[in-house]
């Protein structure tokens, strides 16, 4: 369940349709995080390059994660531009108390931020400026360097 | 041959080099100042699976990828 949009997600329906999918399935908790572009530093809006296949392992794990608790994950993402006041990332956990959804979507989260193998760019004038000082290198980082 | 990606930002077209392991990459990656600052930050996964050690092998028809610092959301 995870599904990536070239542009801005369309919120509404995805949650409809998130929401419509599990109506019947006996979770008690239902609980979505929407992630939408603010206005701030002048940007124009932000744009993301995704990698899938490193992506699509990563949420593969978490699936299991989430099975093992008796619940389930859903993630959407951009990719390319969104603009301002549109949204690029949507999680989502269902489960049937809301203690394990509250939880989960928490640590799937953090970790997203930590480990996905996605990038993000400003977009100003006209620019794509990568967001390097606001990005995280994923843990085990900087083997190639002579530091490394 | 080996084939090494630079994604997301590195700005640099892929290489196709004749190396054993991930230490022989890092001699050659070393000599491109220009990829100074990406070797320091960047996670290196092999066939899409992230690694943690130089000592990794490399066969013929591997794809070694290099993964910038990430910001998703």
């Amino acid at each position: 369940m995870l599904y990536l949009y070239d542009g801005p997600l369309p919120v509404s329906d995805i949650l409809k349709e998130w929401y419509e999918e599990e109506a019947t399935s006996n979770y008690g908790a239902f609980i979505p995080f929407v992630g939408t572009v603010r206005s701030e530093d002048d940007i124009d809006g932000l744009s993301f390059d995704i990698y899938e296949p490193i992506l699509n392992s990563w949420f593969e794990a978490w699936k299991i994660k989430a099975q093992k608790k008796g619940a389930i994950i859903k993630m959407a993402h951009s990719k390319g531009d969104v603009m301002l006041h549109e949204s690029s990332y949507i999680a989502a956990v269902f489960s049937p108390k809301r203690r394990v959804a509250l939880e989960f979507i928490d640590e799937f989260v953090e970790d997203f931020k930590a480990s996905a193998p996605i990038w993000k760019y400003d977009l100003k004038d006209g620019e794509r400026i990568y967001a390097l000082d606001r990005s995280t290198a994923i843990k085990g980082s900087g083997i190639l360097g002579a530091k490394g | 041959m080996i084939k090494v990606d630079f994604l997301g930002p590195i700005q640099k077209p892929s290489l196709e080099l004749e190396i054993n392991n991930l230490n022989e990459l890092a001699t050659i990656l070393q000599e491109d100042k220009e990829l100074n600052e990406w070797l320091e930050n960047c996670a290196v996964a092999v066939n899409d699976n992230l690694v943690s050690s130089l000592e990794h092998p490399l066969k013929d028809g591997d794809k070694v990828s290099l993964l910038p610092p990430v910001c998703g959301g």
